[in-house]
């Protein structure tokens, strides 16, 4: 089994899977090879490309949303990885274990014991109560009824749906169904959760509520989640990283912030467009690099040198190590280097905002003086922020300089 | 062009076939024959053991409980009025002959219709049959099941059941692959072998349009079964060919109206069941 460096290991690792529609699909995957584009692929050999050379890894314990829009392949890669869709090339590993080479029995057993699934449109079983849905994948694996019913009473607690065992689906509103359908795949607490746009069928309000609760939920159990969706909004929210897709294929795979900042194709460049940038972008990704700073040692004459020859009012004050100490105004330097004195100790002043970076810049609207400093834990000058490369960064898409 | 051509031995072939298989597999033929003669005639019995006044409230009292107040009246005053037109055995023979011939039908259709949603082959084997099936005339099957069976009710339950089967198993197989997709990839992702899907998922989902399937079979069944008077079958059907061949208009229509009140109420109560288990899903 292959371990990635760092603290994380892959879970899931998908390496250029394939997925072709219709008679003798091993042909599209070849032309595709050949640089064929689906449309041509769909005209001269009538197969319909549904994965396109696939590859990415999920770690351990990492939510990953898979993103594009209605047939772009990402709910069939999504089955290709527990083959409820036979992938036509390519290898799938789970836990090191490749899901492709697998009889029939053996991946019964597999999906038993580490797949979950959460459906768009929920797929409860309408003749069974809400506790006998929950318990339906621990029937599928023959626990006893007592055990099966615990597990399920457990998830259904977990997912806040307490005293309604005994309802029926019909009975429930869709969020409320929705988790049933999240209490059933987490009752029989597998590795892997699938999460096939399940919160797509909500309205909006509903949606963003049960988005907290699944990050919420995430950090209490900590699963491993393939998480697909048409919205971009929702896939910032809750994806550790992205990936997203067009015609079958892996456009880009990043962090939502890679995504918004750094767009791969003019194709993501669109998408990221119609995001609200002040609610993702953060600290860290406008702020500049803190070019001009002096240090306590500097005299008042250096320090007015330094504003004078970038046209600023006023300069942060650092020690070696980068530790942020304070702001020193033109006007005080000014007055100081009058009197001869040569230490800026005296006229350093606390009146600047500081803010880690991972802060969202709308929050950052709300400071009175600028520029913000960005600091570490530690308190370390990691850049400041200047109102005007605020708005810089909204009007430009979030690229920073 | 019949100078030319001569006649392909359709008929011929099919005589032949028919010969050799009375003659090669008397032996089963005669063991069905005793066995279902053995069970319309305990059938029968047991239905006329009571006296009408015992079974017409009881039909009434069934057919209230699961379909309803309307329904109840309606079983109750039709099966009076039979009673009252003198139909009572004749009624009760024709009863009998519905229910094996359906309970048959049922055993074998539905299976086969299940079989039908799981495997394409066996569908693309199945329907053309059926389409056969329904649309050769129904009288065509009376022929084969005398050499069969002879003369009498087995032959009447044989033509009946390949009559009345067709809509058990299309409408069971229909019902499953009308099961939503994310359902039974549901029942898939969880690790679900072909069983477990089959009884928690698909048999339970399909239940309404099976049963739907049921209530048809149930009326061709009855239809059936009074053209098999024509070979010998007893009941109201019998009651009507004698009416046809000593040409008594009011028999006819008397012995008629009592076809369409066990119809109707084997309808309303077999509708019922099909309903009920929608609003309960």
């Amino acid at each position: 089994m292959e371990t990635n460096q760092g603290k994380s290991s892959a879970k899931i690792q998908v390496e250029n899977v394939y997925k072709i529609f219709g008679q003798n699909a091993r042909r599209g995957v070849e032309m595709l090879q050949n640089g064929k584009s689906k449309d041509a692929i769909l005209e001269e050999a009538r197969l319909a490309v549904g994965v396109n050379n696939a590859t990415f890894e999920v770690m351990e314990g990492e939510l990953l949303v898979i993103m594009g829009l209605s047939g772009s392949g990402k709910s069939t890669l999504l089955r290709c990885i527990n083959r409820l869709i036979e992938p036509t090339a390519g290898r799938i590993l789970v836990d090191g274990v490749d899901v492709t080479a697998l009889s029939d029995e053996a991946l019964r057993q597999l999906r038993m014991k580490k797949f979950g699934m959460v459906f768009q449109r929920f797929a409860l079983l309408p003749h069974r109560t809400i506790l006998q849905n929950a318990e339906f994948g621990l029937e599928i694996q023959k626990k006893p009824a007592v055990e099966r019913s615990e597990k399920a009473r457990t998830a259904l607690k977990l997912v806040g749906l307490e005293g309604w065992e005994g309802s029926y689906p019909e009975q429930l509103s869709g969020g409320m169904q929705q988790r049933v359908g999240l209490a059933r795949a987490l009752a029989v607490d597998p590795d892997i959760l699938f999460m096939d746009e399940a919160f797509s069928a909500l309205d909006p309000l509903i949606r963003r509520e049960m988005q907290d609760e699944l990050l919420s939920l995430q950090s209490r159990v900590n699963k491993t989640i393939l998480f697909i969706t048409h919205d971009l909004d929702e896939a910032l929210k809750i994806g550790d990283r992205i990936i997203i897709m067009k015609d079958g294929a892996i456009v880009q795979i990043g962090t939502p912030e890679e995504i918004l900042t750094s767009p791969a194709t003019r194709y993501v460049e669109k998408f990221v467009e119609d995001v609200n940038l002040a609610k993702v972008l953060t600290a860290g990704t406008v702020m500049h690099k803190a070019s001009t700073v002096t240090y306590p040692k500097d005299g008042p004459k250096t320090a007015l040198h330094k504003m004078k020859e970038v046209g600023i009012s006023g300069i942060l004050v650092v020690d070696r190590d980068r530790n942020l100490l304070g702001r020193v105004s033109a006007e005080d330097a000014l007055r100081l280097s009058k009197t001869g004195e040569q230490s800026l100790e005296s006229i350093i002043t606390k009146d600047i905002s500081t803010v880690p970076p991972e802060t969202p810049i709308n929050e950052i609207f709300a400071e009175q003086v600028f520029p913000v400093a960005v600091t570490d834990a530690d308190n370390r000058l990691m850049g400041i922020i200047i109102r005007g490369a605020l708005l810089a960064a909204l009007a430009e898409g979030g690229i920073s300089s | 062009m019949n100078e030319v051509i001569p006649k392909i031995p359709v008929g011929r072939t099919i005589e032949r076939g028919i010969d050799y298989l009375t003659l090669e597999f008397s032996f089963i033929t005669r063991a069905i024959s005793n066995f279902l003669e053995t069970g319309i005639d305990a059938l029968v019995a047991g239905l006329m053991f009571f006296p009408p006044w015992v079974l017409i409230p009881v039909f009434a009292g069934l057919s209230l409980w699961v379909a309803g107040r309307r329904a109840g009246v309606l079983t109750l005053l039709g099966f009076a009025l039979i009673w009252n037109l003198g139909l009572w055995g004749p009624t009760m023979s024709t009863l009998a002959l519905v229910v094996i011939a359906t309970l048959i039908a049922v055993l074998v259709g539905v299976p086969l219709g299940v079989l039908a949603a799981l495997f394409p082959r066996m569908k693309r084997a199945t329907m053309p049959v059926l389409d056969f099936m329904q649309t050769m005339p129904a009288f065509v099957y009376l022929i084969p099941a005398i050499p069969f069976f002879g003369l009498g009710p087995v032959s009447a339950i044989f033509s009946t059941v390949i009559f009345a089967m067709p809509p058990a198993i299309r409408l069971t197989c229909l019902g499953i692959q009308q099961i939503p997709r994310e359902l039974v990839e549901a029942a898939d992702s969880f690790g679900a072998n072909r069983r477990q899907k089959l009884f928690k998922l698909q048999v339970p989902l399909a239940m309404p349009t099976i049963m739907a399937g049921i209530n048809q079979t149930i009326m061709l069944s009855l239809s059936m079964v009074v053209i098999a008077a024509m070979i010998g079958a007893r009941g109201l059907g019998a009651e009507v060919w004698r009416a046809i061949q000593r040409f008594e208009p009011g028999n006819g229509f008397e012995a008629g109206l009592g076809v369409v009140i066990l119809a109707m109420a084997l309808d309303r109560v077999t509708q019922k069941i099909g309903a009920r288990d929608k609003d309960s899903i």
